[in-house]
């Protein structure tokens, strides 16, 4: 009752507007970026507004002709105007490269504007090669041998296990994994660890410190409801923040999938698991370092370590993952908790179990170690007057 | 019983000797009032006996719970109000009120909205009070909970004399209904007027005690701030 009462007080004054609002807005800018690319390869998609000029009546330019306006528009508003000068098929017909004339007419210079003109782009390319296949059909040679003389069989072999994929297709899908859940964690733990951090510095900046060290509840308890009020926090700002990343990442077709690479429910649990002790983890070292905070004001800069120790793991396995890491940089990340949900499920979809394991009890041992330290300190003089009685 | 026996109190805070040696008791439903200008260590000596921090010796027994070793029992039978101390601005004073009934039995809300004397501004949220309605609601917070001891630093620093005045009534009022009260202030002419009995305080050490009549009479003063002087001459 008296647990649940402060963790009640924490959510209460930690989930105000100053700290919600960020988050809706960031999701609000994400989720707007990612309409934003959307439509732009919505766009790229659609039929560009061209207007096609054919002064050669002879096959080659009728038949180059014919397959642009199946993949234009000849709409009002016009990106270009080709045109198909008179020689084109003689010169074709002579073995000689004919030339087609584009005037491209651009309404702005924002990077919406390429939309269309990739489309257009894609367009005179899919006539170049029907054209290629008209003129090599022509002399009873089939076209896709011209284009694709040859077949991969090809098989990647990853952590003992073969895959049928191109070793690209699983270091992007990979990257796909490894982009958005790196952000999300770090978010999640700057938010949170901040906002702890902030709410000692307020707490002894308002004197509410030194009346909740006079009620009659334990330290421990103080100290559990101030972490367990400041994760529940941090999930709620994080879950916003991943829908909106979500969101914009899905615009970019990043979330592929890849045959023999799935997570199934005891890969979730697992990384829940470490997420939540990387959490708790975090909070915790930020309690300490709250602990040290004389104001709010000194609370943003204790509350920076913490950020560098997220970012670091977040920028490093964002670009490599543990495995392709030197020993010192291992040593470094597997020494950071927030590194483990970072890598869990790229280490789960290669069945890398024990490594997960280990994450999940190294960030339990940091948690409790830090938890211990902060329920000292509050049973210490170090919270309110800054030093340990001698 | 005491309420309060404090023998050979002491406390550093590095190489500042903050208290150096305090004694002094406190009879049960005595407002007791420690007075002496800014630094002196005044709020030290209430922090240690609300168990905040520790001290480097002497003893201290509040209701027969000594300080250090009954800590837990000790918080269970006092009330703590800090100098310049506000609530969380997020809740409306109702809720804090409910917040800090969750960790004493038998609270009574009712009367602290009363003592709080706010009116519908209880429901309204904390950021929103002005100074002196923070007061009133922290120090209806503190006697809610019907401690055997009240401690306040200050109770009455920065308030203007309406509010100041409302404060001192509900301490004079408490103490006659068995609350015991000791408080600190560096405003001399109010704990005249408030204190049964009153330490004078400088350089970490009581340099005074008495009821301030007595201490007017022993001294040839007019009012205790001249006792002081006085005193520390």
């Amino acid at each position: 009752m008296k647990i649940a009462a402060l963790i009640f007080k924490e959510v209460r004054e930690l989930l105000t507007p100053a700290t919600i609002l960020p988050a809706i807005f960031m999701m609000l800018i994400f989720a707007g970026m990612g309409n934003m690319v959307g439509s732009m390869e919505k766009k790229a998609m659609e039929k560009p507004n061209v207007e096609i000029i054919t002064n050669d009546n002879e096959s080659y330019a009728s038949f180059y002709a014919s397959v642009l306006k199946k993949y234009c528009n000849e709409g009002k508003e016009k990106i270009a105007v080709i045109e198909i000068p008179s020689n084109f098929s003689s010169l074709i017909k002579e073995g000689k490269k004919a030339e087609i004339h584009i005037k491209w007419f651009l309404k702005g210079t924002g990077i919406a504007e390429s939309a269309s003109i990739t489309a257009v782009r894609k367009a005179i390319e899919i006539a170049n090669n029907e054209l290629v296949a008209k003129i090599v059909e022509e002399k009873k040679i089939n076209a896709s041998i011209i284009f694709s003389p040859v077949e991969y069989d090809e098989y990647t072999i990853i952590k003992n296990r073969e895959v049928t994929a191109a070793p690209e297709k699983i270091i992007s899908f990979f990257s796909s994994q490894s982009m958005s859940i790196p952000i999300v964690i770090m978010i999640m733990i700057v938010t949170s660890g901040g906002i702890v951090i902030s709410s000692m510095g307020m707490e002894k900046e308002n004197k509410t410190l030194e009346t909740l060290l006079t009620l009659p509840i334990k330290r421990s308890h103080i100290v559990t409801g101030k972490i367990i009020g400041a994760t529940t926090v941090g999930v709620i700002i994080a879950f916003l923040y991943m829908l909106g990343l979500r969101y914009y990442l899905s615009s970019f077709g990043m979330q592929e999938k890849l045959a023999g690479f799935n997570l199934n429910g005891i890969d979730y649990a697992l990384i829940s698991i470490s997420l939540f002790f990387s959490l708790l983890a975090g909070l915790s070292l930020c309690l300490v370092m709250g602990s040290f905070a004389k104001n709010y004001k000194s609370a943003q800069i204790l509350s920076l370590p913490v950020s560098i120790l997220a970012i670091i793991p977040m920028f490093i396995l964002m670009f490599q993952d543990f495995y392709s890491l030197s020993t010192p940089l291992k040593a470094l990340i597997f020494s950071i908790p927030f590194s483990h949900p970072m890598m869990a499920p790229s280490l789960l979809l290669l069945y890398e179990y024990p490594l997960v394991v280990y994450g999940i009890v190294y960030s339990a041992i940091f948690s409790i170690i830090c938890i211990l330290i902060a329920t000292w300190i509050f049973k210490t003089d170090l919270l309110i007057i800054g030093r340990i009685r001698k | 019983m005491q309420a309060v026996v404090v023998e050979g109190l002491r406390k550093n805070y590095g190489k500042v000797k903050a208290v150096r040696g305090v004694s002094f008791s406190v009879a049960k439903g005595e407002i007791f009032g420690i007075i002496g200008p800014n630094g002196v260590g005044k709020t030290t000596v209430l922090r240690i006996l609300a168990t905040i921090i520790k001290k480097d010796g002497g003893n201290a027994e509040i209701f027969g719970y000594e300080i250090g070793k009954d800590d837990g029992k000790i918080r269970e039978i006092i009330g703590y109000l800090p100098e310049e101390a506000g609530a969380y601005k997020n809740m409306r004073g109702i809720e804090y009120l409910r917040f800090i009934s969750n960790f004493f039995e038998g609270c009574d809300i009712e009367k602290a909205i009363e003592i709080a004397n706010l009116g519908e501004r209880i429901y309204d949220k904390i950021e929103s009070y002005s100074k002196g309605m923070v007061r009133r609601l922290l120090v209806a917070r503190v006697l809610m909970a019907k401690p055997k001891l009240a401690i306040l630093d200050e109770p009455t620093s920065g308030l203007d004399v309406i509010n100041a005045n409302e404060i001192r009534r509900i301490i004079k009022d408490y103490a006659a209904h068995g609350t015991t009260f000791l408080i600190s202030s560096h405003n001399m002419l109010e704990v005249e007027y408030l204190c049964d009995r009153i330490a004078l305080m400088n350089n970490g050490i009581i340099v005074e005690e008495g009821k301030p009549k007595e201490l007017k009479e022993r001294h040839d003063a007019e009012n205790i701030e001249e006792v002081f002087l006085k005193v520390i001459k």
